[in-house]
């Protein structure tokens, strides 16, 4: 680790109702990558964002390069060399990957756009970087890391000295997130100062120096990462222990039936030949790589992609396993399945609408008599399931985008519950959702299973699928490429079925 | 953002205001206005507004639009008034045959857009284009007059006691347009088709898969939207001496535009029958007021215009300031 080249110290900044930063301090020196931890709302994006000069700061001092600073706009940021990679990727997908990084400040040749010199400084980016992109590509042709990619080639053509990581992974495949830490530690070797925001604490403890620990909008601590535990650094975010043991045993009992069986699904090429039986009160977890068709088969079961063939069984009342069609999702739902889709905010709730309409949507003939809507049974079955779900809500009709992410999961669980569905496929639960929240979903599948609920869970987190699954299916490139008994998993067995197909 | 919802949060109250300024400028500055012949031809005017008003605020609230309501007006009032002249229906089968021409019509850009998924703009521009096209073909057509037998159809919105010069008129179809707002308030906000309307137009993947049928329910919004423009060829027809075949194109501006004055959001996912009301009757007061005191009607356009970006930018600024907190 080189000089000091960032002092954030004392930065306070409020909003109407919300003292968001709370005297918060940063440091960050030439060649270290710093963490910064916290879960959601503690401030990590705010204090960013004071840095970079989208939001005025109340009070405080930002120190750069020895001489104080106040950026008014991420353009003079950027000039100084501070950019930063975003989580949702900035890049326009019909312009090719060269226009996309010189947007805004294309070379130009008399009154032309000097595509040739675009083209080539494009070339040596991905040199520096050391990968193979062809800046001629449409920028929507390319996978999300390598866009991903694109985005840091864009960060390093600014000359910059400081380069903010926004969680730069949660959209990545291991794959990919290794080649992003390849780069990540060539910045590190080129004397960069990197802050590098993220909630996957087994990334911080590989690729960070030193760990930035915010909690609610106020500084805690920091740490120097090899010297301190996992358990540190969590107890610093939450201020409180939390255990992530990963299960020992299946509590799902070993006659339980089955209620749900699919027989060589295919659909596209995602999806090929898929077959697994889910028993009655089990968690089943849904492994592999992004990219390994485990929501594209969800969808297909579903009904809200088209499948090309396949049986689908579902026990009915009589407790039979009786086949059915399943076209789009209305038949699904009445066959008794629920889908909590990995994109809440697109395909999960409706933000503008409040936690009753939500909560409601998929089942309002129980709350109509004819066309018409009884507003005050729906409320009350709304607040029993607040209750029953402990949703942080001042009331029932506050609205969806409102919420946390942990909570807008809630909401989602509550339109299913309220729909009776019995088996639920929840798609990367936990994505987005802070810590502490995370524990409150993982509380509340448990309970589901328990009370006979049947749970597909489709998870990325490898501890995630320890953790919560009483049995594990492995996919990789759209194949089913293994199912592993909860005591007989590890990472390791996991991982290896993961990546079967590859090579 | 908390419960607390201010009144000039609330963009229907504003434009209340708006018009009730809009009727104090008249009322002040024009003796003309305040006789009640004028107040009487203004409402008659209104009300074929009011009513593509009332259907349109479906589709827009699914951030689609209609752009056929206006030809498609004309067209079955033309269709209607031909074939009561020629064939000698009688008069409330033309007047059945206009809602089933709406009903038709909205149904097929239902399918084109809900089922088959064309972008709204263009399936309704092309339906725009056939029902100017089908009402060309019609000649130029009066429906009955007050003297004539079938007139009585004019006093669904325009009651009439007496006769000759003391005759006193009595504007009914002002309080039909209030009530049919309360049902459709009613049916916005509380009846399923309402709801999902609007859970369509906020996100409508993931009220599909919340296992509704949106493709229905999209079809009917249309369908809606198409009965209304019918009922609109019916007002139409009894306020206007002649209805002239090719014309149409542009009225539904008129409604569009009091539809988005009223606060229905231009992304979708909010709207409200109120509003639509109360929009409506701003742009009939600009269409018919202004020369009332002394501008001429070039400028009703060009005031409309004005109204509706300031509309439109409230809602904007309201969206911007909600997302900021």
């Amino acid at each position: 680790m080189g000089e000091v080249i960032l002092t954030m110290k004392g930065i306070d900044k409020s909003f109407p109702g919300v003292h968001a930063l709370d005297h918060v301090d940063l440091e960050v020196r030439a060649g270290e990558v710093h963490a910064l931890m916290g879960e959601n709302g503690a401030g990590k994006s705010t204090l960013m964002k004071v840095l970079t000069g989208i939001y005025k700061k109340d009070s405080g001092t930002i120190t750069y390069f020895g001489k104080e600073v106040e950026f008014h706009n991420t353009r003079e940021a950027q000039d100084a060399g501070v950019v930063i990679v975003h989580q949702e990727l900035n890049m326009v997908g019909d312009l090719t990957v060269a226009q996309n990084i010189f947007i805004g400040r294309e070379p130009k040749k008399g009154i032309r756009i000097d595509d040739k010199k675009m083209i080539e400084d494009s070339k040596k980016l991905f040199e520096r970087l050391k990968i193979d992109i062809n800046p001629r590509e449409k920028m929507k042709n390319l996978t999300v890391g390598k866009q991903q990619m694109c985005e840091i080639a864009k960060a390093i053509s600014h000359d910059c000295k400081l380069i903010i990581f926004d969680e730069p992974s949660a959209a990545l495949t291991e794959k990919e997130i290794d080649d992003l830490f390849k780069i990540i530690r060539d910045l590190r070797a080129q004397n960069m100062g990197i802050i590098y925001i993220s909630h996957r604490m087994d990334e911080i403890k590989v690729i960070t120096d030193r760990v930035t620990v915010m909690r609610d909008g106020g500084y805690v601590g920091t740490l120097i990462t090899k010297d301190s535990t996992k358990e540190d650094i969590i107890n610093m975010m939450v201020g409180r222990v939390i255990y992530e043991d990963p299960k020992t045993h299946s509590m799902c009992p070993p006659d339980a039936p089955v209620v749900l069986k699919v027989e060589h699904l295919n659909a596209g090429h995602m999806v090929q030949d898929v077959s697994f039986e889910l028993h009655k009160g089990e968690i089943l977890g849904f492994s592999g790589l992004m990219g390994a068709g485990r929501t594209e088969t969800a969808r297909a079961i579903f009904g809200a992609d088209p499948k090309q063939s396949g049986k689908i069984s579902i026990m009915g009342k009589d407790g039979q396993l009786h086949e059915v069609t399943i076209n789009n999702p209305q038949d699904a739902v009445k066959a008794g399945i629920g889908y909590l889709s990995e994109d809440r905010r697109r395909f999960g709730v409706v933000v503008q609408k409040s936690i009753i309409e939500n909560s409601t949507l998929a089942c309002l003939d129980d709350f109509a008599n004819g066309p018409f809507i009884n507003k005050a049974k729906e409320k009350k079955e709304t607040e029993r399931l607040i209750k029953e779900l402990a949703t942080k809500t001042p009331s029932a009709d506050q609205l969806v985008m409102n919420l946390s992410g942990g909570n807008q999961q809630k909401v989602v669980i509550a339109k299913w519950l309220i729909r009776n569905s019995d088996i639920l496929i929840f798609d990367e639960p936990t994505r987005g959702i802070d810590v502490g929240a995370k524990n409150e979903i993982y509380k509340l599948m448990n309970k589901l299973a328990s009370e006979g609920k049947s749970i597909i869970m489709i998870s990325s987190e490898m501890t995630e699928i320890l953790r919560m699954s009483d049995r594990i299916v492995v996919m990789c490139e759209g194949k089913k490429t293994g199912e592993i008994r909860i005591e007989e998993a590890t990472q390791e067995n996991i991982m290896d079925k993961a990546t079967r197909n590859i090579n | 953002m908390t419960k607390k919802k201010s009144l000039l949060n609330d963009q229907r109250f504003i434009a209340l205001i708006i018009a009730i300024l809009l009727m104090v400028i008249y009322f002040v500055f024009s003796k003309e206005f305040r006789k009640y012949s004028s107040i009487l031809s203004m409402l008659d005017f209104s009300y074929y507004d009011m009513l593509m008003g009332f259907g349109v605020t479906f589709p827009l609230i699914t951030a689609g639009v209609d752009l056929s309501i206006g030809t498609g007006m004309v067209c079955y009032a033309l269709v209607g008034g031909t074939l009561v002249r020629n064939n000698n229906i009688p008069v409330a089968v033309a007047m059945l045959i206009c809602i089933l021409m709406g009903v038709a019509i909205g149904l097929l850009n239902g399918i084109l857009i809900g089922v088959m998924g064309l972008a709204p703009f263009i399936a309704t521009l092309s339906t725009c284009m056939i029902t100017r096209g089908i009402g060309s073909m019609c000649n130029a057509t009066p429906w009955p007059t007050l003297q004539q037998p079938g007139g009585w159809f004019h006093s669904i919105f325009k009651l009439t006691f007496g006769s000759g010069r003391g005759a006193f008129k009595f504007p009914i179809g002002f309080f039909l347009m209030l009530v049919l707002m309360c049902v459709m308030e009613f049916v916005l906000n509380h009846t399923k088709f309402g709801r999902y309307t609007i859970a369509i137009g906020s996100n409508r993947e993931a009220t599909a898969l919340s296992g509704i049928n949106v493709k229905f329910y999209h079809v009917m919004v249309y369908v809606v939207c198409g009965f209304f423009t019918g009922l609109a060829a019916i007002a139409y027809a009894a306020v206007t001496p002649t209805v002239q075949p090719g014309t149409g194109a542009g009225l539904e501006m008129d409604a569009i535009g009091g539809v988005f004055v009223g606060g229905v959001s231009a992304t979708g996912g909010y709207g409200s029958i109120i509003g639509t009301f109360i929009g409506v009757m701003i742009i009939c007061l600009l269409k018919t007021g202004l020369p009332y005191i002394g501008l001429q009607a070039n400028w009703q356009q060009i005031i409309t215009g004005v109204v509706l970006i300031v509309a439109v930018l409230i809602d904007i600024i309201k969206k911007r300031r909600a997302a900021a907190v």
